[in-house]
């Protein structure tokens, strides 16, 4: 607490959220009591499941008194449970990835008919929200959480509403996970949670809102950094996204399913106007947000252009909200609205290589520490594919590049060059530098995993996106051609065989992504355990040390 | 209001706006004025009084 609150509020505040937590543990309880849904059962008992974790563990916490960064001028196990929880879920989420692209390659050995829970179809949105929302959530509100703290000066703001906002994530990303693979869904992508699930992330992120927003209020610097603005952006878009896109009546109080409040081609364009500014607030805004704070901070240079970041923020965030139709061309949408989007779609080269730029030229009078910092790589490198992805993105929404790459496999291609190499490496990057500065520690346990991190992953990147292009461009060619008699020259399985070999590289390609997010979480144990890579001495030069 | 006059609405001054939304926050990046507070704004993450 601060020095100013006396023990009463202080005792009050230690009460107010585990009170909470009972009440919805109480519901959660009456709910699993009086349900005829035997899913809805399933969920209620896991909600209270969490529940019971997060009120476990603040029993632990406060059952010898209150601790010391309870006290400190910065709260900082919130973000410990951050990084532990970002790591956790990554490589759950790596994981499912590799286990549905394994059942793509080899459906025989992977395709378990007697087994619901491990059919693709339950097991491809778990993978897309363990990755994008536990592993990239986590990522978002454990950076955001530090970076506001210390370009505001002011120690986060709301006692234990912080922890609020943490383990009520968690318990979301449990239920709706779980939920997948039990077979809840309200089939909206990237937003597949049934409106309960909804219900309670929309509590946990007004939460998260303003406890920034308190930490913003009472800062002590007269300017707001600009990470701090993306933050706020992409906190504030992703609630009236939440919210508009979830818009549902619920066939009953006591069961799981629910209808949307939209129809038709207006459902669709909610759905995509959602869908698309979750990867331009979640994935880009919040990420850049990273980037603004990490890379400075890591190559000891100023950002290349304050004002540049301006015009960056201001003009990204404008015109990202209108690209969302791009995914819809060629549909019942009307033309003009599918032309809208392209357009504005076109217009994000400016913002998105400005910002790019802007990342990159941080490292003028710098570059040599791209020879001997792997983290520094690592985070410049993730910039880099945001600048390639960033333009493949506008091209693919040009009607007539997307009458070729919509629906085949060059999406999912797109898809993981911005994943796996922008937001999966400068992740990572912000990952390898919060664990020693919060765990207080030296440096990193070993440099050379860093290394070894960095090129197994770049090289499973490189294999997943070749791949992906090479059979994306293929299937989409075989669908259109046509022989001389004005038939459909392939059947569409012929298209999936020819697909086999491209799938196979890309498992690879995951499978080395993975193995590399496990090193790095050795690595980023060992280093909160305080231990030193025997033939890495913290006085050795890192470049002697890498392998 | 019908569906045509919305459209027209928003495609003409829909434009004229975000035109001027963009003039309006280059003019506040650019001027002269600002030109120390955003100098000193970049080195924020440099200023560390922890760890």
């Amino acid at each position: 607490m601060q020095p100013v609150t006396g023990p009463r509020q202080a005792q009050f505040d230690l009460f107010v959220v585990p009170a909470i937590f009972v009440i919805f543990l109480f519901l959660g309880f009456a709910v699993a009591a009086q349900t005829h849904d035997p899913l809805m059962a399933i969920q209620a008992w896991t909600f209270m499941a969490g529940i019971g974790i997060a009120l476990a563990f603040f029993v632990k916490r406060y059952s010898e008194g209150v601790p010391a960064d309870d006290t400190g001028a910065y709260a900082n196990d919130i973000i410990k449970a951050g990084v532990i929880a970002s790591m956790f879920w990554g490589i759950a989420g790596m994981l499912v990835g590799v286990v549905i692209a394994l059942q793509l390659s080899f459906p025989h050995l992977f395709y378990f008919p007697d087994i619901p829970e491990s059919s693709f179809g339950r097991l491809r949105p778990l993978h897309t929200s363990a990755v994008i929302f536990a592993f990239g959530g986590n990522v978002l509100i454990a950076t955001s959480f530090y970076v506001v703290q210390r370009t505001s000066k002011a120690r986060l703001a709301g006692g234990l509403w912080p922890w609020f906002v943490f383990w009520g994530y968690q318990i979301f990303i449990l239920v709706a996970g779980t939920g997948y693979l039990i077979g809840v869904t309200q089939s909206r992508e990237y937003a597949e949670p049934e409106w309960y699930a909804d219900l309670w992330l929309t509590l946990v992120w007004v939460a998260y809102l303003l406890v920034f927003l308190g930490t913003l209020w009472k800062r002590k610097e007269p300017h707001i950094y600009v990470a701090n603005w993306f933050y706020l952006a992409f906190i504030v878009t992703i609630a009236m996204l939440h919210i508009v896109n979830n818009l549902a009546m619920p066939v009953s109080w006591l069961g799981i399913k629910s209808y949307s409040l939209f129809a038709g081609v207006q459902d669709a364009l909610t759905q995509w106007w959602y869908g698309h500014n979750a990867v331009g607030f979640f994935l880009t805004a919040g990420f850049l947000a990273i980037m603004y704070y990490f890379i400075p901070k890591q190559a000891e240079r100023p950002v290349y252009s304050y004002r540049l970041s301006i015009i960056h923020f201001w003009s990204l965030i404008f015109i990202y909200i209108w690209a969302g139709p791009h995914h819809l061309h060629y549909t019942a949408l009307p033309v003009w609205a599918q032309t809208l989007g392209m357009t504005f779609s076109i217009r994000l080269w400016m913002p998105s290589w400005g910002g790019m730029i802007n990342g990159l030229m941080t490292l003028s009078g710098a570059w040599d520490k791209l020879r001997t910092d792997p983290v520094l790589r690592m985070l410049v490198v993730s910039v880099a594919f945001y600048g390639m992805s960033t333009f493949e993105g506008p091209v693919m929404s040009i009607k007539a590049v997307n009458a070729l790459s919509h629906y085949t496999d060059w999406t999912i291609g797109h898809v993981h060059s911005g994943a796996l190499g922008w937001v999966g490496f400068v992740s990572f990057g912000a990952l390898y530098c919060l664990t020693p500065w919060l765990w207080r520690r030296e440096r990193l346990y070993s440099l050379a995993l860093v290394e070894w991190h960095f090129w197994i992953a770049t090289i499973g990147i490189v294999f997943y996106i070749t791949a992906m292009w090479v059979s994306g461009i293929m299937q989409g060619l075989m669908w259109r051609a046509y022989n001389d008699f004005g038939f459909l020259e392939y059947s569409f399985v012929e298209t999936v065989e020819a697909m086999h070999p491209y799938y196979i590289i890309r498992a690879l390609g995951g499978l080395l992504y993975l193995s590399g997010a496990i090193i790095m979480a050795y690595n980023l144990y060992r280093t909160a355990r305080g231990d030193v890579r025997v033939g890495e001495p913290l006085a050795l030069k890192p470049q002697l040390a890498a392998a | 209001m019908d569906y045509d006059t919305l459209a027209t609405f928003s495609r003409s001054w829909g434009t004229v706006y975000l035109m001027l939304v963009f003039f309006a926050l280059c003019a506040y990046a650019l001027w002269p004025r600002n030109r120390d507070k955003f100098d000193r704004a970049s080195r924020m993450p440099l200023d560390e009084d922890d760890r």
